[in-house]
């Protein structure tokens, strides 16, 4: 494998691994806060559906953006409802939700626009074009750097850098503020938040909101960036997926940004099954490369990498006691 | 607090009521607590401390009454008013982030603005100040997970002085403290009450109330009895005020007359989640005698309780009337009542009983085969009922009522109806722990007398209690449990509370 083959998939794993890293981010927020969110699925299906959507009737890939955002938020207020106020089972809520997500996006694609469930294909300023870097044709020439700063990172959507910023900003959100240290105590002894005189339900709604939000741009990236609008069912898994990457990241940024690249590159293999029989001299069948990323998905459930500790209070709802 | 007048008591409560559906939780609550006092709040489980607390702290709202603090009337309609109002609370249960550092524990909630670095710095000052200033020195940058119980309970006390509390509330704080711990808490306090501040302590623990308090009010049953100057009380004086008519402190007990050895212990360990949790126990109990087995809980009683229940595994032997046990999970609770064992586990209402199954339900319970609550294949529901009104009268259960699910019992009452479904086969061995935790000192003078009675009838008892008050009143010989170990074994007559203390603490008399 040369190095350019090499540079064209890393180049596809971070246009694939975006989607997953901004859900995965999503669920962080959602879980350090002590809110189980298995509904990040349904969230980037009805953001993905609502965008591609308005992003085709204005023409205008933000507006796409912005509708994804907020269907995605409709649907974390559901959850926060059920799993806050109600103190429901955060499970259950997340199973529901997506189910209603996957149901929904496709009736209605159907009676908007009557195309077998999908939205019309996006062209120009409704999809979010792609961005040169400064000076990646001017450093091409360098060795070994040059063609990877042009080829891996130069050339993606706004949304690819916005995914790679939130990194470091999630960081800095959660070790850093007032905000991060009550988002992250909440998640332990909300107890201890309560009795401090903050009220829970407002931290974990606030946590609640931010993983609508991150879902939201993950959705709209899928059918206004990645491809050129919604299809049914086109998130194939990535919700849990990036669950998957969080457990594997042990809840931390950093960390998601390194397990939802390893999940991309499983994915960008698959689109080169060519590259994957060169370099092991076995014939391997595409499905069963795009099934990797799914098997590492159970490797790391069924706890393969080692011990993970989710936070303490995750999954609980909070009931104030005697 | 902004400028209160100097001679205005710190607190005063007036006619406080509260209610919770039919029960009368605070009725008509009166107290004056003085500035720069300690003062004990005693009372029975269920008498209302608790709840008159709670509305202190702005958990609850009062139906009627009013809160004067420094002299004038306060609203405390949450937390955050309480606070506000230099009212500091120290759970029994400490409201601390597990893996957050000891600094960021005590700015979480009393942040200066939205960066947490100059709050954090900010604190590490002050920090260092209140540490000097009080006595209470912890490292700002260790994790509470890293910390012992008693340094944990220091950092909820830096918590409430942080938050610049004048007021401090203390309920049942050395109920996890080794007694070293508990003086080292003591002596903290009164250095707060020296500089001004005003301690309330709420414990049902006589001789704490005796040891530290200025003053004690009593309540029962959701009344305040009275308040008194501890210099003009004694215990007994306020024990009858708690429970309303005269009660034996001491326990009244011959002394023992052991016979044959019935348990043989050697060498028994176990190791659970990768930590050893039993390090070689050795222990010999016989007939006719109580064995008291001290020490702060989690230092490996409970699984010495477990293994002997037949509901734990361990490595190791123990022979019971000269017959090996089998350790290996084998054997379960029932084979270990064949053998004469009798289990009053530790945490009544997870293994004890099932609590919303009846009282009748629950006297079956690891009893179910015996051929008296038979008839063939069918369970005699009959006989059963009939067999728990018949207990019920005997160890004074109220209400006398088998059909009541467990609970709707008071937790004395629950505990009576384990002990006497344990107890009244006279077992060859008694396996009590925690006999009296949550139950009301009415009650555990029964319970203390029937365990003796079982004594005296040649059985051998077990007991395992974090109340050294407790294990030292009951028992004949006391076994100090520490790190996995048995750290001694004391004659219960002659030992006294600083040398089990000590050993309680981990040290051994060569060290």
């Amino acid at each position: 494998m040369d190095y350019t083959t090499f540079l064209q998939i890393l180049d596809s794993t971070l246009r694939l691994a975006t989607p997953l890293l901004l859900a995965c981010l999503a669920g962080l927020f959602s879980e350090r806060a002590g809110v189980f969110d298995i509904g990040l699925e349904g969230k980037m299906l009805v953001a993905a559906m609502s965008s591609g959507a308005v992003a085709y009737l204005t023409g205008s890939a933000w507006l796409g953006l912005a509708a994804g955002v907020a269907t995605s938020l409709l649907w974390a207020a559901v959850h926060g409802i059920a799993a806050i106020t109600f103190r429901g089972n955060q499970l259950i809520s997340g199973v529901a939700l997506n189910f209603l997500a996957s149901g929904m996006t496709v009736l209605v694609a159907q009676a908007a626009f009557g195309q077998g469930g999908r939205t019309p294909a996006l062209s120009g300023a409704a999809r979010f074009g792609e961005l040169t870097l400064p000076f990646a044709e001017m450093l091409r020439p360098v060795p070994v750097l040059g063609p990877f700063y042009a080829e891996v990172m130069s050339g993606h959507s706004i949304l690819v850098y916005l995914a790679l910023a939130m990194v470091p900003a999630t960081w800095w959100v959660l070790m850093r503020t007032r905000f991060g240290l009550r988002l992250r105590a909440v998640g332990e002894n909300p107890a201890a938040v309560d009795t401090a005189g903050i009220s829970v339900t407002r931290m974990r709604f606030a946590a609640v909101a931010i993983t609508g939000i991150l879902c939201g741009i993950a959705g709209a990236y899928m059918a206004t960036a990645l491809q050129a609008g919604f299809g049914r069912e086109m998130t194939a898994g990535r919700g849990y997926i990036a669950l998957a990457a969080l457990i594997f990241a042990k809840w931390r940024p950093w960390g998601a940004l390194w397990a939802t690249l390893l999940f991309g590159f499983f994915q960008a293999l698959a689109f080169r099954p060519d590259v994957v029989t060169a370099v092991t001299h076995v014939d391997i069948p595409v499905p069963a490369l795009e099934a990797l990323p799914y098997i590492l998905t159970v490797l790391v459930l069924a706890g393969f990498v080692g011990k993970a500790i989710p936070p303490r209070a995750g999954g609980e709802p909070y009931v104030k006691e005697r | 607090m902004a400028g209160p007048v100097s001679s205005a008591p710190a607190i005063e409560l007036r006619g406080i009521s509260k209610r919770f559906g039919t029960v009368q939780a605070n009725r008509d609550i009166c107290v004056t607590v003085p500035r720069g006092t300690i003062h004990g709040i005693i009372g029975e489980n269920g008498a209302g401390k608790s709840t008159l607390m709670s509305i202190l702290y702005g958990f609850y709202r009062a139906d009627e009454g009013e809160i004067l603090i420094g002299g004038r009337e306060t609203h405390i309609p949450d937390s955050q008013a309480a606070i506000r109002a230099g009212i500091g609370m120290v759970f029994q249960h400490f409201k601390l982030v597990q893996n957050f550092t000891v600094l960021e524990n005590i700015v979480l909630g009393a942040e200066d603005g939205p960066r947490l670095s100059t709050s954090l710095s900010k604190a590490r000052r002050i920090l260092i100040d209140l540490s000097r200033d009080y006595g209470l020195e912890v490292d700002p940058d260790a994790l509470i997970e890293d910390l012992s119980v008693g340094h944990q309970q220091r950092v909820e006390i830096l918590k409430a002085l942080y938050r610049q509390a004048e007021i401090l509330i203390l309920d049942e704080p050395t109920g996890v403290l080794t007694p070293p711990e508990a003086d080292h808490l003591f002596r903290i306090l009164r250095g707060l009450r020296d500089q001004g501040k005003t301690v309330i302590l709420i414990t049902h623990k006589l001789r704490e109330i005796m040891a530290i308090t200025d003053n004690v009010s009593v309540m029962r049953r959701g009344e305040m009895v009275g308040t008194v100057a501890t210099a003009n009380t004694t215990p007994a004086d306020l024990a009858e005020r708690m429970v309303g008519r005269k009660v034996l402190l001491r326990v009244d007990k011959a002394p023992a007359t052991p016979g044959e050895t019935i348990l043989e212990i050697r060498d028994l360990r176990m190791t659970e989640d990768g930590i050893e949790r039993l390090k070689g126990i050795n222990l010999t109990l016989r007939r006719g005698e109580i064995m008291g087995l001290a020490g702060v809980a989690g230092n490996g009683q409970s699984e010495l309780l477990a293994i002997l229940g037949g509901i734990a595994r361990g490595t190791g032997s123990i022979r019971m009337k000269g017959r090996e046990l089998d350790l290996t999970g084998r054997e379960d609770g029932q084979d270990r009542r064949a053998q004469g064992i009798a289990h009053v586990p530790e945490d009544r209402q997870h293994l004890g009983v099932i609590m919303d199954f009846a009282a009748w339900e629950n006297v079956a319970f690891g009893y179910h085969h015996d051929a008296a609550y038979r008839r063939g294949v069918f369970s005699d529901n009959a006989a059963l009922r009939a067999d728990t009104n018949a207990k019920m009268e005997r160890f004074d259960v109220r209400p006398p009522n088998p059909d009541l699910a467990i609970k709707h019992f008071s937790g004395g009452n629950q505990q009576k109806i384990i002990v006497a479904r344990e107890m009244e086969r006279v077992p060859d061995l008694l396996l009590i722990g925690q006999p009296t935790r949550g139950v009301d000192i009415g009650a555990i003078e029964f319970i203390h007398k029937q365990i003796v009675a079982l004594r005296d009838r040649g059985a051998a008892v077990l007991l395992v209690s974090v109340e050294l008050d407790e294990v030292m009143s009951l028992s004949d010989r006391v076994a100090v449990m520490f790190d996995g170990h048995i750290m001694g074994t004391r004659d219960a007559a002659t030992t006294n509370e600083r040398e089990l203390g000590l050993m309680m603490a981990g040290v051994t008399e060569t060290a």
